[in-house]
């Protein structure tokens, strides 16, 4: 199976510049389908980057994130071909991890 | 009426509803469950503040104090968002030993939009894409050392993003 993460990871200077697109319905529970019934939510609740054994950025996430969740985030350090871990889970205990090479 | 499933374990709301029980029963017992809710909210997912429908309450929760607006929090989003179920929103901040950068829009269902943990050496810059219900404000607070600050910019939404 694809995987439902994204992720390019630039080194640049100083820092690291990590852009990120997952796949994910991101429902709301808010939301009504053909019928009339409420969708039930289903969203990711926690999205964490690690590089070099530690983590470097956290994201927890509500029901207003949007669909298909987008984050742009920088840190200080990482090198090309170095390994990022990206990994999320969400509200029904789904979860899916990629690791990527800095760029 | 039917009731949205919000996919949180049933347990979760009368922890919540003992919680706010707690609040009001007195000062000495508010700054415990706060100082409960702080600590929480460092290394786990804030299950608890995510479900607030009050902006106040859920930066209580999160944070337990409120914010000051300060012009060191740099919020950048669209005047105008013809789809509200997907406005990019993003933050910048000259502040320095930040901890933590959170979204609130207080005219959704649920106010707490994304809370993100930042740790040492890492940017105090986020962007990312949220839903907005209707027009409303937008809030991010930034915790640096210790301090909570905020920005505020209001979003009109020609077409809302909770669809139904």
């Amino acid at each position: 199976m694809a995987s439902s993460i994204r992720v390019r990871a630039i080194a640049g200077g100083e820092t690291t510049e990590v852009q990120t697109l997952i796949q994910h319905p991101m429902d709301s529970g808010f939301v009504k389908d053909a019928k009339g019934e409420f969708i039930p939510a289903h969203f990711i609740q926690e999205l964490s980057f690690e590089y070099d054994g530690r983590k470097v950025f956290v994201a927890d996430w509500g029901t207003a994130v949007s669909k298909d969740p987008y984050v742009k985030f920088s840190f200080k350090g990482g090198n090309k071909g170095d390994d990022l871990k990206v990994s999320w889970i969400d509200n029904k205990g789904g979860t899916d991890t990629a690791t990527v090479k800095i760029q | 009426m039917t009731t949205p499933d919000n996919g949180f374990p049933a347990r979760r709301r009368l922890i919540l509803k003992g919680a706010g029980t707690v609040a009001l029963a007195g000062l000495g017992i508010v700054s415990f469950s706060r100082a409960n809710a702080v600590a929480a909210a460092n290394d786990r997912y804030p299950e608890d503040a995510f479900r607030q429908k009050d902006e106040k309450e859920a930066i209580k929760l999160l944070y337990g104090r409120t914010a000051e607006p300060s012009d060191k929090v740099k919020l950048d989003a669209p005047e105008i968002a013809e789809n509200g179920a997907v406005v990019p929103i993003s933050v910048s901040t000259t502040l320095t030993e930040v901890t933590s950068i959170a979204f609130v829009v207080p005219e959704n269902p649920n106010v707490l939009a994304a809370y993100y943990r930042i740790p040492p050496g890492t940017m105090p810059n986020v962007a990312n894409r949220l839903k907005m219900a209707k027009t409303t404000n937008v809030t991010v607070i930034v915790e640096a050392a210790g301090k909570l600050y905020s920005a505020t910019k209001e979003v009109k939404v020609t077409v809302g993003g909770c669809g139904g």
